[in-house]
């Protein structure tokens, strides 16, 4: 049978079960966009922008557990996706893109939106392809997919020249791949599985670190089950929330800069640190010589080159986190480490870390503690970057894995809404809120238009404290108070919306809080609501970068008065 | 400390950039890089030798794993090896000193490539070290062009470094069809 290449790529996506494609049409794509009514399985959604479009996909990726997929055209169209590529990188998650490019015989030529995409984004993929050949069309799409879910996922970029998409060639999907360079390593080594159980069953002051890996391998069952048997604390990274439910009784939160100052603490004591699909970032570590100073480190992780890169590893276990757990849970015996949890709970009553101060102020931290209470825990919560951030992370209490959607390693402004509307567009029957920043909203607003064109019932809450507050903190803490350009002034996002045919509802008090989430709750479209929050309220604890567990800052009993509400920036006073 | 890596990859286009780039982005130099045909069918070798400490080249070489087209990689400066590499050096050569050139260069077990008025080429096969010792010795005589491949290596005796299964070799298009 003989297909054009946009025939084959469409018969690929569906082969690969993709239904949803975020996108934005263009020149080099034409030909692309002009076959898709054939395929009515492929649903397209048109995007504002084309990093809407790669962290749509991202957050699809994120809540669905399956591949996402983004279109863009040449030259700018795969420019703009870069960030939300990069972000896919940095955070494991499975994104495929597919852009166009300028015809073969122009390549090269600095042809009219010309751009060598696969060179651009070389380092923020899994792999790319530059697809010359309509022959090898077919087996770079398997090979993608593949390489995209497998293994630790990440994106991956096809770029597929205009003619190419044009000309046909004999079409069959292969059913297997041929990648010799490409084996993840899945049960883990036997031995070194044996050296663990015998850490852990010997362990005093055991501590479990879960990370994404877990969401990724979908072991919540095994994680769980390891935690009970062996009667072990549970801290998670940012990323990592929800793996294991935040209010089990071993639950003791996120960990690292702004986590629980209970979790850092019982990290700091552990005599073993079990550590779960997680890459000890810089913002998990703090100071690296400080980092777990007493503790033999188990590191169980799919990926070899994780093994070892920024902390000692007693006993590291390459491979998937489910299998590995399995395995070792066989070998785990039954105790209860009673003195110790203790210990760690007596932590928690001195340093109880996220204990939201009685203010007639309106709080950020009060409106997520009251999204949570409202939505039950139930809800997928997809943030922006920055204070609110960490806000949704301490109050907002994750019970169901791959429900805190949230960029990490990249720390991407700007990936809050339209992640929200992917994480929507693939569940379409959750309750999504948007928690995002008035800075970072600011940066993907237009994408408004995508969630009002495709009715998508994303609910947003922008914590509005007229600031990119987490900048202004460190130079309230220390750069000795000087806000240098972190001042922000707003649109009136109420009208914005509004504009969009977007419901929307301004917050100034304490009191407006839970009718307000109420009112968005039971409404059936998008709605958003502006809170006009304390501007200088801070993210405690906070663990001041390269400093220790001990040199925490906890919430002052006395809080640093705010400014007055009538200096925020307003576009009309400017 | 200076670290030599074998790698075995895929013969296909991006290849050298993907690796070469894990080198960029940590600001190391690549001090060589000889890249051709291996035993295998479809299968590049791939020598680097590189400057840095050894536990980020060991982070290195663990990123060069992940490259999805390259099929093995090592590190093999610790390993009992011949390493080779060779120059072609183009020396300033008079009536007067062309003899005692071509004594040096037969002392290096070097060969004469090429014969000017005004100059010789010499060919040379040696390691690093050897290939250097006969420059030096050169130096004086006025070098005026010098190419030189970078280093291959090997591990002595019979087993081979980066044992790859062998596949009835199948062109890329039979490959393709396989699948
Ligand atoms: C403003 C800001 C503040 C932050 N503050 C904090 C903070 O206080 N605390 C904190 O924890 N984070 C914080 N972060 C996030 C931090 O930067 C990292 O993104 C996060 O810690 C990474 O978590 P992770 O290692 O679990 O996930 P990832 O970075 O996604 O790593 C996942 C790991 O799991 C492995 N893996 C994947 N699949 C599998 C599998 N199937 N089996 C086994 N292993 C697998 C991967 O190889 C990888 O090593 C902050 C981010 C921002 C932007
Ligand atoms: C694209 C991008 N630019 C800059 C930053 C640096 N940055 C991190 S947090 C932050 C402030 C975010 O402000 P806002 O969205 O209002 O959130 P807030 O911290 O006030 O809750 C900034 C500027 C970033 N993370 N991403
Ligand atoms: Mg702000």
């Amino acid at each position: 049978m003989k297909l054009t290449g946009a025939q084959i790529l469409c018969e690929g996506l569906v082969k690969e079960g993709v239904d949803i494609i975020f996108g934005f049409p263009g020149g080099a794509v034409i030909p692309l966009y002009d076959t898709l009514p054939q395929y009515p399985q492929l649903r397209h959604i048109l995007v504002r922008h084309e990093q809407g479009a790669a962290h749509a996909a991202d957050g699809y990726a994120r809540a669905t557990g399956k591949v996402g997929v983004c279109f863009a055209t040449s030259g700018p169209g795969a420019t703009n996706l870069v960030t939300g590529i990069a972000n896919a990188f940095l955070d494991s998650v499975p994104v495929i893109a597919v852009t166009g490019q300028v015809r073969r015989d122009f390549i090269g030529r600095d042809a009219f939106q010309e751009t060598d995409i696969t060179g651009i984004t070389l380092p923020v993929t899994k792999h790319n392809y530059l697809v010359m050949d309509v022959n090898d069309l077919a087996v770079v799409i398997k090979q993608a997919f593949h390489l995209a879910r497998t293994g630790r996922p990440g994106p991956i970029l096809i770029d597929i020249p205009r003619d190419v998409f044009l000309e046909q060639a004999d079409f069959s999907y292969p059913d297997r791949v041929d990648l010799p360079g490409y084996r993840p390593t899945l049960q883990g080594h036997p031995a070194q599985i044996k050296k663990a159980a015998k850490m852990i069953n010997e362990a005093r002051h055991p501590v479990i670190i879960a990370g994404r890996g877990v969401n990724i391998s979908k072991a919540y069952g095994e994680l769980k089950h390891l935690a009970e048997m062996a009667q072990i604390p549970v801290v998670t990274t940012l990323l990592g929330i929800g793996c294991f439910p935040e209010e089990h009784a071993l639950s003791y939160g996120m960990v690292g800069m702004h986590g629980m100052v209970y979790a850092n603490y019982a990290i700091e004591n552990a005599d073993v640190l079990i550590a779960i699909g997680m890459r000890f970032d810089d913002r998990v570590t703090g100071k690296i010589s400080a980092f777990a100073p007493h503790a033999h480190i188990v590191h169980i992780d799919i990926d070899p080159a994780e093994i070892g890169k920024n902390v000692r590893v007693d006993v590291p276990i390459v491979g998937d986190v489910k299998m590995v757990l399995q395995a070792l849970n066989k070998q785990i015996a039954p105790v209860d480490h009673l003195d110790w949890i203790g210990q760690v709970d007596d932590w928690r009553r001195e340093h109880p870390s996220i204990d939201i101060r009685d203010d007639d102020g309106l709080l950020p931290q009060y409106v997520v503690r009251q999204i949570y209470e409202i939505t039950k825990g139930q809800a997928i919560i997809v943030t922006g970057v920055g204070q609110h951030q960490m806000w949704a992370a301490q109050h907002y209490w994750f019970n169901k894995p791959n429900t805190l959607i949230s960029s990490g390693g990249l720390g991407a402004m700007g990936f809050g809404l339209p992640a929200a509307f992917g994480a929507q567009i693939g569940c379409p029957d959750a309750p999504v809120w948007c928690i995002d920043g008035d800075g970072g909203f600011q940066m993907t607003i237009q994408e408004l238009g995508s969630i009002a064109q495709e009715q998508a019932p994303v609910k947003i809450a922008i914590i509005n404290n007229g600031y990119l507050g987490m900048v202004r903190q460190w130079q309230q803490l220390f750069y000795k108070g000087r806000y240098v350009a972190t001042p922000i002034s707003c649109p009136d996002f109420v009208k914005v919306a509004e504009g969009y045919c977007i419901s929307a509802l301004r917050v100034k008090h304490k009191e407006e809080v839970i009718p307000a989430i109420e009112q968005a709750m039971a409404y059936q479209g998008p709605f958003l609501i502006d809170f006009m929050v304390e501007p200088e309220e801070n993210v405690y604890p906070m663990i001041p970068p390269g400093a220790t567990v001990a040199e925490s800052i906890e919430e002052p009993k006395q809080p640093i008065k705010a400014i007055s509400d009538s200096k925020r920036l307003k576009v009309s006073n400017i | 400390m200076k670290h030599t890596l074998v790698a075995l990859v895929e013969d296909k286009p991006g290849v050298l950039t993907r690796m070469a780039s894990l080198f960029r982005r940590r600001g190391f130099n690549i001090e060589s890089i000889a890249v051709g045909h291996s035993e295998l069918p479809n299968l590049s070798r791939m020598t680097i030798v590189v400057n840095g400490t050894a536990s980020i080249l060991e982070q290195v070489r663990k990123q060069l794993g992940k490259v999805v087209n390259v099929v093995k990689v090592a590190d093999v400066t610790d390993d009992n090896i011949t390493v080779r590499e060779l120059a072609l050096i183009k020396v300033k050569a008079t009536s007067s000193t062309r003899s005692e050139i071509i004594e040096i260069a037969d002392i290096f077990r070097a060969n004469i490539v090429d014969v000017a008025s005004d100059s010789l080429t010499i060919e040379i096969t040696g390691d690093e070290d050897k290939v250097d010792s006969l420059l030096n010795l050169l130096r004086s005589f006025g070098v005026k062009e010098v190419a030189r491949t970078g280093c291959i290596a090997m591990l002595r005796g019979s087993t081979s470094q980066l044992p790859v299964e062998q596949k009835p070799s199948k062109t890329r298009k039979e490959r393709y069809n396989l699948l």
